[in-house]
């Protein structure tokens, strides 16, 4: 394992950002860690690097006890959300500031920071300062420039959350493809699920200073550890006491079934390829499911046809604790000593 | 961003740009001749006034008067002086910018205020403020009354506030992920000062610094209590010219006031050129 | 981004060499301002409240404060107006030299008070200046009378307002004066109704500025004033003078009420500032 963290705390104040966590980060691998804005993550991310530093617990990078060192000592490399440039300094010398200060020789910093700026395609920026790039150019020289000292791990606060949606969207699939080629354990903080599953070979998810559940993106779409994982990998309905994802239900309009419950359309949505099929059971509970266009056809339903709605088999359910609770309301959190 | 400043100056971060805007007006375009009008009836046509007064007697006369041997001495006096001042303000100008931002004590809000208070009181008093503590009768046991340490001590007062008051809104817009970057990058905290911090705060303390040196080069009202006015030993440039004024020897004054005129138009020059690198830097 | 910043703070926090500047910074101010400003409260009060009690009932002195104040009042006028109005030139408008005047309207600030004064001598001087004779022909006296006083003031103290309010104004931006104007206001309307509304912090400020400097103003205003006592002879005229006549008493006490208005100005605008912008 590359990173352990072991039982850390941290409290600002009254507010407790992290509670008793403990989390393996293994090594080479490109590890997100996903929840809600607040919830500690990118907390613990700055403990990793050094930022910030744990009230209680142990932090170990590639075997060594990290939990007392300075940051500029840890050799990690830490991208944030909003770029921190040097904005005094040229694109080239951003990048070769790590090895400047570590005195690497003139030849060797300058083949260094040339291969770099390949890396992130911004060769033709060189000697540019940081104001005259795009918000998406300067992450990726604050990537390069983080890359440059050749570190342990590599963090990235939020690295896309200032960019816009198709910025955001080709960042990541190049960070990725990036990860691929570099192989440096590398973590990263995300409130996008979407961007999570689709970018991460392991996810961490971390709600109210604590860790709810650690697994590959399948292991936590599919075997989801509880009713928040489920609510906040995706969308959610209820059905009798069970939390269910909307496209995994099936409607049928054979009355004489026994499967599932006998329920009335009480709406229906188009939107795009999909059709939203609001039904309420003849308990009264209102259930949504999600059906492609064919699919809708072929059924031939409108508002008030009755139906019957079913789970589609081995799909991933949770147990609704308290019906009512919204899924951001979890148990209050007990201060740690 | 309006910065807290009671100096009479603007950071060079934030100095006012004033580029753009619409076509004028019938009724701003009367607004903007009357206004003109008032600014050169108070402000151009004096000033034009003393340069063509000094310009009057011709370059020799003009070359007589300021190196005449009393007048260069209050020269070199008031240049030398202001000079070092501005040095030391551009160390303590920074440091006290950097505690008012980054450090949070009990009674930092009173040290805020007097940071101000040069800027308010009026020159006279402050002259006599100072001769209260480093005058006879000091409490500290030290006269420097009538030395060159008391000009040195009156523009050292009068100046404080510009490079504080310029550096600070700068410092406390300083993204501290910046210096976070830095450290993770394996930069010390010197280093990180001298590297990233520094040269973000260069231009600043470039625009307070030029302030102050003007201020210090034109100042008159704190010295006259303090200073004795002797001649070479404690005269600066402007009481000078006030006593060629007072002996109706308008011309010699002049002459000595297009050198400070001189070195105040510099300084507009050179705020305007870091203004200008600062809005490139973005 | 909340808990971020209170953990930028607390990091700052643990750092044991603030204190070493922190003790710095506070005995630097302390001894350069603080104590000196002290101790002329102190001597203003060495005799009970004798001094101040005579100069408040020395006519001259009255007479010399009163001045002060219709000069201050005066300029802070003049200033107000011309600040308010070249600053929406400034900021709303573009005509050519825009940057060479806003370059120029810095000027005073820099300029020597004893070159100011020279300068206005030069060219309203009743004996030999540009304008001067012509507009004591005409029963206009400028020079060592009150309207040159005034001039000065309003030089020294004039780029104040306009330093205040043009930030203000490019902050503010002109999308509401130009729905404003879509909703069938004219100029003044607009003026009136939206544009002093929102600079009116950035007006109070720079009024009160003013007033702190106009009333302070001392160089300028001896080489114009001609320091006729009980005509042109204002309060920090007062306080040299009583000072080399080793009225020190009498000095220091003027100079205390000096100072006191001074402080109140500052602690005025402090206060009135909202807090996000110290």
């Amino acid at each position: 394992m590359s990173i352990e963290i072991v039982n850390v705390g941290k409290r600002f104040g009254d507010f407790v950002a992290l509670d008793d966590v403990s989390v393996s980060i293994p090594s080479g691998r490109l590890t997100a860690l996903l929840g809600p804005s607040g919830g500690g993550k990118s907390t613990l991310l700055r403990i990793i690097a050094g930022l910030e530093r744990a009230d209680t617990g142990k932090v170990e990078i590639e075997g060594v006890d990290a939990t007392r060192l300075p940051p500029q000592k840890r050799n990690v490399g830490f991208v944030f959300q909003h770029y921190a440039a040097f904005k005094h300094l040229t694109v080239r010398r951003n990048v070769a500031f790590g090895l400047e200060i570590r005195k690497r020789p003139k030849d060797e910093v300058r083949s260094r920071v040339d291969e770099l700026l390949a890396l992130v395609h911004l060769e033709q920026f060189a000697e540019r300062l940081p104001a005259q790039l795009s918000g998406g150019q300067r992450q990726r020289m604050a990537l390069a420039r983080a890359l440059a000292v050749e570190p342990t791990v590599l963090l990235l606060d939020e690295p896309f959350g200032a960019l816009d949606a198709k910025v955001r969207k080709e960042l990541r699939d190049w960070l990725r493809r990036l990860h691929d080629e570099v192989h440096v354990t590398t973590v990263f903080v995300t409130h996008d699920q979407e961007e999570a599953l689709e970018v991460a070979d392991e996810i961490v998810v971390i709600n109210e200073g604590r860790v709810e559940q650690i697994g590959s993106p399948d292991d936590l779409y599919d075997q989801p550890a509880n009713e928040f994982v489920m609510r906040f990998l995706g969308p959610v309905t209820q059905l009798g006491d069970q939390l269910v994802r909307p496209h995994d239900l099936r409607l049928s309009t054979d009355l004489t079934g026994t499967t599932g419950a006998a329920a009335r359309v009480t709406r229906v949505t188009r939107i795009g390829f999909e059709i939203r099929v609001d039904v309420a059971t003849t308990g009264g509970q209102p259930v949504t499911v999600t059906l492609t266009r064919n699919e809708f056809l072929a059924l031939g339903i409108e508002v008030d046809s009755d139906v019957r709605v079913s789970l589609t088999p081995g799909s991933p359910t949770t147990t609704v604790s308290a019906p009512t609770q919204p899924p951001t309301k979890a148990p209050a959190l007990t201060p740690t000593p | 961003m309006t910065s807290a400043t009671l100096a009479p100056d603007r950071p060079a971060g934030n100095r006012r740009s004033v580029r753009g805007g619409l076509p004028l007006t019938r009724v701003s375009g009367l607004g903007l001749g009357v206004a003109m009008v008032w600014f050169s009836l108070l402000v151009l046509i004096p000033l034009a006034a003393v340069a063509v007064t000094a310009a009057g007697g011709g370059w020799d006369g003009f070359w007589r008067t300021v190196t005449n041997e009393q007048t260069a001495a209050t020269i070199r006096l008031t240049v030398g002086t202001a000079l070092l001042v501005t040095l030391v303000n551009i160390v303590m100008g920074t440091l006290i910018a950097w505690v008012l931002v980054r450090d949070n004590f009990f009674g930092k809000r009173a040290l805020e205020i007097l940071i101000d208070v040069p800027f308010a009181l009026p020159t006279i008093v402050a002259g006599l403020v100072l001769l209260s503590l480093y005058g006879p009768g000091s409490p500290l046991g030290v006269n420097i009354a009538n030395t060159r340490i008391a000009v040195f001590l009156a523009f050292l007062f009068v100046t404080l506030p510009f490079i504080v008051r310029t550096v600070q809104p700068v410092l406390a817009e300083l993204d501290p992920e910046v210096e976070e970057a830095a450290a993770s990058l394996g930069a010390s905290r010197y280093t990180t000062f001298r590297r990233i911090v520094l040269p973000s705060l260069t231009p600043a303390i470039a625009a307070g610094a030029a302030l102050s040196f003007a201020r210090a080069v034109g100042e008159y009202g704190s010295l006259v209590l303090l200073t004795g006015n002797l001649p070479m030993r404690t005269e600066v440039a402007s009481v000078r010219i006030l006593s060629s004024i007072e002996n109706d020897n308008l011309d010699s004054a002049a002459a000595v006031a297009v050198v400070l005129l001189a070195i105040s138009l510099a300084v507009i020059v050179v705020l305007d050129v870091i203004q200008r690198r600062v809005m490139r830097r973005g | 981004m909340a808990e971020h910043l209170i953990a930028a703070r607390t990091q700052v926090g643990r750092r044991p060499g603030r204190y070493v500047l922190r003790i710095v910074v506070t005995a630097y101010l302390f001894f350069l301002v603080a104590w000196p400003l002290y101790l002329v409260g102190r001597n203003a009060f060495a005799d009970g409240l004798t001094s101040l009690n005579d100069i408040l009932t020395d006519p001259d002195v009255t007479h010399a404060l009163r001045l002060s104040v219709v000069i201050a009042v005066a300029a802070v006028v003049i200033n107000t107006v011309f600040g308010v109005g070249i600053s929406i030139l400034l900021v709303r408008y573009d005509f050519p030299g825009k940057r060479t005047l806003n370059a120029l309207l810095d000027m005073p600030l820099s300029v020597s008070p004893i070159v100011v004064g020279l300068a206005l001598v030069l060219v309203y001087g009743g004996r030999e200046g540009w304008f001067g004779p012509t507009l004591e022909s005409a029963g206009l006296q400028i020079i060592f009378a009150v309207p040159g006083m005034v001039l000065a003031t309003v030089f020294v103290a004039l780029p104040l307002v306009i330093r205040e309010v043009v930030p203000v104004l490019q902050e503010v931006g002109d999308e509401q004066e130009q729905a404003a104007r879509s909703l069938g206001a004219n100029a003044v309307q607009t003026f009136r109704r939206i544009t002093l509304p929102a600079i009116k912090w950035g007006v109070i400020y720079g009024v009160v500025l003013s007033l702190a400097r106009s009333l302070g103003e001392f160089g300028a205003v001896k080489v114009v004033s001609g320091n006729v006592l009980g005509e042109t002879r204002t309060a920090t005229l007062v306080v040299e003078e009583k000072y080399l006549n080793f009225d020190k008493g009498g000095s220091y006490a003027t100079a205390f009420l000096l100072a006191l208005v001074a402080v109140a100005c500052i602690i005025v605008v402090s206060v009135l500032r909202p807090k996000e912008d110290r």
